[in-house]
Formats: C-alpha cells, structure tokens, sequence
C-alpha cells in the first residue's frame, strides 16, 4: 500500500481539461501524482496496457474510459469506441484481447433507445474482435452530469509468442511504420459537433488493429521493437513518448505520412497539425530495418493495411525529440500536444 | 490539394532557395522583417530558415494580435465575465493566453462559461440561443478580423439583440510597425508585407515605406513558395537599389483592398487616441473603439471596466522580442520558466507567437538538418 510519505512532484493546484487530453500535463499528473503514489517511485515507460503473471502465466490487462461528444459520429459511436479502443491497447501491447468488462455511468433522462444503440454497437465490436464481454456495471448520475453516457472497458488479453515489446530495444536505424491515414477520426469528431459549419467526406477510422498487428508480429515479430496506437495527441505525441523513453531521435519524412485530403483541408483551415489529430483505428509500430520491407509488405497485404508507410526512422539525433524533414530539405521539431488543440483564427 | 500543393512544391521550393543564394550579396547581412505572425509560424512549420543562407536574416514581427495584447486587458475581460449569467466567448487563439489569474481556458475550469467560437457571429449566435444570459465577445485581430466583428455589431443593432456585446481590442498593424521602424536599435532592409490584413487595407498604406524609410515591401502569401518568393522580390529590389511595394499575394490581395470591408470598419469603429501595445507601450492611434452609435453593444460603455494595468514580469524581455532585438532563445526565460505550457509572456502562447514558433518547431533541432535529413 502506498504511504502517506510518499511525495509527489505535481505542483498544480487544480485539475484542468488539458490533463485529460493525454498531452505533455496528462504525462505529468500520471508521472507526477498517480505514479508514486500508487506504483513507487519509479513506474518505468509507462504502456498501453501492463504486464502481469499470475500463476507463471503472463497477461496484459488495460482500462480505458469514453467519454466523447456527440456520442454518435460519422463512422462509429462511443459504444464501438469503448470496445475497440481496449482490444486496440491490448494489440499495441502485443496481445490478444480475450474478455472485457464494462461500467456504463448514464445521465438520468437518457433515451432508452439510444442506449440500446450503443450497447447493440458493443456487442457488434465484441464479435467482430472476437473478445467476450464477461461482465458489467452500471451507475445513474443525476440529468446534465455525464453527456448521456460515459463508458469505462477493462480488458485483459494473452500476449502473443515470438515479439517482445519495449522502448529500450529500440536501436538507430530502425524503421517507423503506421498502418494507414492520420486525423480521420479527432477531425470527424470536430466536425460532428456541428459549430464548425464545415462539412467533409469523413468518417472515423474506429476499428480494431488485431488483424493488422497479428500479421505483422507473424511476419516480423522478432524485429517488433515497440507498437502504439495514437489516440489523444496523436501521433506527435506518441513518438514524443517514445523518444523520451528510449532517448534517441524520431525523423519523419513528411511525404510519406498518408493523410487524406480532407483532413489537411481541415487541418489548414483551422491551424491544426494532423500529427497531433486523434485516431482510433491505427497503429505505430518500430521495427528493425531488416524486417521493415517485409513488415510493410504484409501489412499492405493484410485487409485495412493497404496505405500502411514507412514514415520514418530511429537517429541518434536529434537526441529524446521528433524531428519532421521536407523533400525540400527544410525540418522541424514537433513536440507533444499541450492541451487540446485549439483552431488559430486571428 | 489544390491551392496548397503547389505552394509546397519541392523542386519549386528548391529552386527558389537557390535563387535567394545566388541574389544575395555575401558580403552583405540583410535584415528582412515578416510582419505577420502567420508568416513567422509558417517559416518554422515548413522549416524556411534551413534554406536561407546566413546572411539573410528573418526577424520576426508585431503581427501577431495575441502576443501583442496587454495582459491588463485580459484581466479587464475576465473580470467583466464574473458577473453572473455571463459567457465569455473567443477565438481558440485567447484560450490559453495567461491573465494574472490564470487564462480564459483556466477559468473555465473553475466554472465560468467560456465559449471558442469561430467567428463572431457565432457569438451573436450565442446570444440568440440564450437570451437569459449576456454574451460578451472578446474580440482580437487586426484589420483581418475586424470586419466581421463590424458586420457581427451591425447584425445585433439591426435585430436589436440586448444580450450581447463586443470587447473591442481590435489594432491596426501600419502605426505597429511605424512604432518598429521609429525604434533606435532598430536596423531592417525590407519587410514582408502582411497577407490577409492586406486582403483588407490593400497595398497603398505601405507607400511611406517604400516611398519615406527607403524600404522595400513584398506583400506575401503563406505557403513556402509564397513566402521564399517575396524574399526574392525583396532582394531582387535592394539588389536595385530600389524601393517599392509589390503584391507577391496577387491571388488574394486586391492593391486597393476590400472596400465594402473597410466602409463596415468605418461605419462601426473609430480609432482610439492610444491603446497600449504589450511590448511596445503606448501607440497612438494604433486600435479600434466603438463608434457612440453602437455604444449599447461595446462591452466598454455598456459596463464598468476596472481597466487594469500589468507590467509584464520584469525578467521577460517580450518588448526587445517583438521588436526584433533580442532572438526568442536569447530572453532569459525562454524555455525555463516560459513555455508553451506555462507562458509568461504572450509571444509563448499563440503559435505564432515568435518564441512559441521557436520552442515547437526550431529549439532542439539538430544544427545541421541536412544531416538528419539525409533519407
């Protein structure tokens, strides 16, 4: 049990959306408050999902909750979010998901019917990631406390034989590979909220990356280094973990990383970078160079990995940072998320 | 995507940089000022400098309406906000500018109704929505943004809406950068001209540059090309000895401007004797007020502002920043005690604020990006 002793080093005096919003103070409230009060002083890089034995046998467990306005979007809803969302941190941490429990807090005055919307969309993403929904709570909060509902899934999934995970193991030169376009689903859900008036063929990339990363580790499992899906803060934010963990430096080539156009369109508009838009149904995985064509290849091969790119690789500069190249030989540094992202208008 | 691919063309952006090259004189440093802080933003987005040669220097400009607005005025707004049944609404930009209790997004979080909005009349929108409540729109920008907050006051005299009003800190960007070129420490060759507030004034205000200070001006667009483009215009003219004021930004920028914009701003605003600029103090007739036939819409008349005034903390040296002096690295709190994350001064907290750009996209970068860059 953690002691009253124990000193934490977060020093801010109230708790604001940007903690939530899994960027640089989201790192700092875990690092600086949760972490050593509740895991000892030092957490080590902190995962998707942890790593327990229980009886010899190892399990990666993760809990994630859903919290998302509106709760219905164009291409999925917080209900497939919740279930795709764990069996996603269970994928990246290499492992299948086999059962997953579920709290619903609902706001009193919810709609039955959409409710039952979002549960029959659970069940729908259970059976298509063919993970078994074990068990369940529920909570009522009084009307205007929850935006109709919020969606906590715990999961606990068998790790996958032959690949070893971690961000020490990963070594200049490696490759970084993403399974398929940025941003679809943060700027579907900008849009969606309706006080943009600006409308795009877009929907949300929600989905569950097993199948993607399941082929990958078969392919090039021992040349797996480290995997992340970025959500929150997208993926400037991830590598920016990532670099910070292992200490070397992240280079991207910014034409190789796929986003559609109607996402940079948004993105332009608005003084949003798509690195750090969210995404739902993609992953990153580092991979050594003598893996990485093969990795490619069969991710292109594999169903919804058709756009998969190599989008970079491990330097040893710049040193814990993320630097992004042009072809015309112009870079920058990008740094974590701070905040949620804001439009520029001025 | 068109009208931006071809902007961001590699060989394109290639070429231009050798031109830049081969027109400047080694034995010469050219200072050249972007006035705009959309321009400063995009030279570190796309990574500019690492194509220019030393000897051309980019010093980065007041235009940005965020970083240049006192903090007292922050304080000013938020405190009229206090009131009860109020809703303080803004542009993303002012969200997480600091006041000296905290910022708009801070507030927030301890319970006052902070809205973004995109535009002003999605205020007036507000307004409509709530009409239990006053909503007041905290207004910023330069001549960019204020004709549609002219247009948003027209709207709500013509509809007679009584919840809703304007905090008026609309500036104007010639009197700033008058204030820059009066500066005594200040030596600039050139200026690239701002982009959309010349959508607005057009070109014709810049003459005295040109025509009185021996300066050239390139009127520049925003993407890579647009803005190495300019550079070249503007050595191209020095080159000359010339000194005039060309329209790089030809496909936006009207030479004579937006005249049904400007007879909006002249209808609604009138210019105030002075306003204070951070950094820069006191200009005068450098920012827009309410005319008195809308006064029941200007927060200012319409409510009792306390009208604070913050010295901004001594250490930060925003004012040698913003004027060019000083670089963003070279202020004594950049990157310890002033950050993105927790700005002290207001050039750290919109992106294009110029120490915002340096953090993000230029500090840590490895001296020689060609190495990195090497596929």
């Amino acid at each position: 049990m953690a002691s009253p002793a124990r000193k934490i080093s977060f020093r801010e005096t109230q708790i604001e959306m940007a903690h939530g919003a899994g960027g640089k103070a989201s790192r700092r409230l875990v690092e600086g408050l949760f972490a050593p009060l509740l895991f000892g002083s030092s957490p080590g890089p902190l995962g998707d999902a942890a790593h327990i034995q229980i009886n010899g046998t190892r399990i990666a467990m993760t809990t994630d909750s859903f919290v998302v306005k509106p709760l219905q979007f164009p291409g999925g809803s917080i209900g497939e979010l919740a279930i795709n969302g764990t069996v996603n941190d269970l994928a990246v941490s290499g492992a299948r998901a086999e059962a997953i429990v579920v709290t619903f807090v609902l706001e009193a005055g919810l709609p039955t019917e959409i409710l039952e919307a979002e549960v029959r969309a659970m069940g729908q993403a259970a059976e298509m990631a063919g993970v078994k929904i074990a068990g369940g709570d529920t909570k009522v909060v009084e009307h205007g406390k929850a935006d109709g509902m919020y969606i906590t899934t715990t999961g606990i999934g068998r790790l996958l034989s032959g690949v070893e995970i971690s961000p020490q193991s990963v070594r200049s030169g490696d490759k970084i590979l993403l399974s398929g376009p940025i941003g679809d689903h943060g700027i579907t859900i900008l849009l969606a909220r309706g006080d943009l008036d600006l409308e795009a063929e877009l929907r949300s990339d929600t989905r569950s990356v097993f199948p993607l990363v399941q082929a990958l580790v078969q392919a090039a499992g021992a040349g797996v280094r480290w995997m992340r899906d970025p959500t929150r803060g997208g993926v400037a934010t991830s590598l920016n973990e990532l670099a910070r963990d292992c200490g070397h430096g992240i280079v991207l080539f910014e034409e190789k990383i796929p986003v559609r156009d109607s996402v940079r369109g948004a993105c332009e508009l608005l003084g949003l970078d798509s690195l750090h838009i969210a995404n739902e149904g993609q992953f990153l995985a580092i991979v050594s160079s003598e893996y990485a064509e093969a990795a490619l290849h069969t991710l292109r091969e594999t169903p919804g990995g058709e756009e998969a790119e190599i989008i970079g690789e491990i330097r040893e500069q710049p040193e814990s940072a993320v630097l992004v190249t042009t072809l015309y030989g112009g870079g920058r540094i990008v740094d974590m998320l701070v905040g949620d992202p804001l439009p520029r208008i001025c | 995507m068109k009208f931006v691919d071809e902007f961001r063309a590699p060989e394109l952006i290639a070429k231009a940089g050798e031109e830049i090259r081969k027109l400047a004189d080694p034995n010469r440093h050219y200072r050249i000022m972007e006035v705009c802080g959309g321009h400063t933003h995009a030279i570190y987005r796309f990574g500019l400098k690492d194509l220019l040669p030393a000897n051309v220097e980019l010093i980065h400009g007041p235009g940005c309406p965020v970083c240049v607005l006192p903090m007292g005025r922050i304080d000013d707004g938020l405190s009229l906000a206090a009131q009860p049944d109020f809703i303080f609404a803004a542009f993303g930009d002012m969200m997480r500018v600091p006041g000296t209790h905290g910022s708009p997004l801070e507030y927030k979080a301890r319970g006052m109704d902070v809205r973004i909005v995109y535009s002003p009349a999605d205020a007036l929108k507000l307004a409509r929505a709530n009409p239990e409540k006053h909503v007041m729109f905290f207004a910023i920008g330069f001549e960019t943004t204020a004709p549609s907050t002219a247009l948003t006051l027209v709207r709500a005299k013509m509809e007679g809406l009584q919840n809703f009003s304007v905090f008026c800190n609309h500036v104007t960007i010639i009197p700033a950068i008058r204030a820059i070129l009066d500066s005594p420490d200040m030596r600039l060759d050139g200026f690239v001209g701002p982009g959309h507030v010349s959508t607005v004034i057009g070109c014709r205000p810049y003459d005295w540059i040109a025509k009185d200070e021996g300066k050239p001006v390139v009127v520049s667009g925003f993407e890579p090309l647009d803005i190495l483009q300019s550079i070249v215009m503007l050595l191209r003219q020095l080159r000359k000895g010339e000194a005039k004021v060309e329209n790089q930004y030809k496909r936006v920028v009207p030479w004579e401007g937006n005249r049904a914009a400007l007879r909006a701003m002249a209808e609604v605003f009138e210019l105030r004797p002075y306003f204070e600029w951070r950094g820069l103090g006191f200009i005068s007739q450098s920012a827009l007020k309410i005319r008195a036939g809308y006064a029941e819409w200007d927060s200012e008349q319409r409510f009792t502002v306390p009208g604070l005034r913050v010295t901004d903390p001594k250490a930060a040296q925003c004012g040698e920043v913003l004027k060019g002096v000083l670089k963003p690295a070279q202020c004594k709190l950049f990157g310890r005690e002033c950050t993105p994350e927790q700005p002290v001064g207001a050039l750290m907290v919109s992106s294009e604020g110029s120490c915002a750009a340096y953090y993000n996209y230029e500090h840590r970068k490895p001296i020689s990006i060609a190495n990195a860059a090497t596929n």
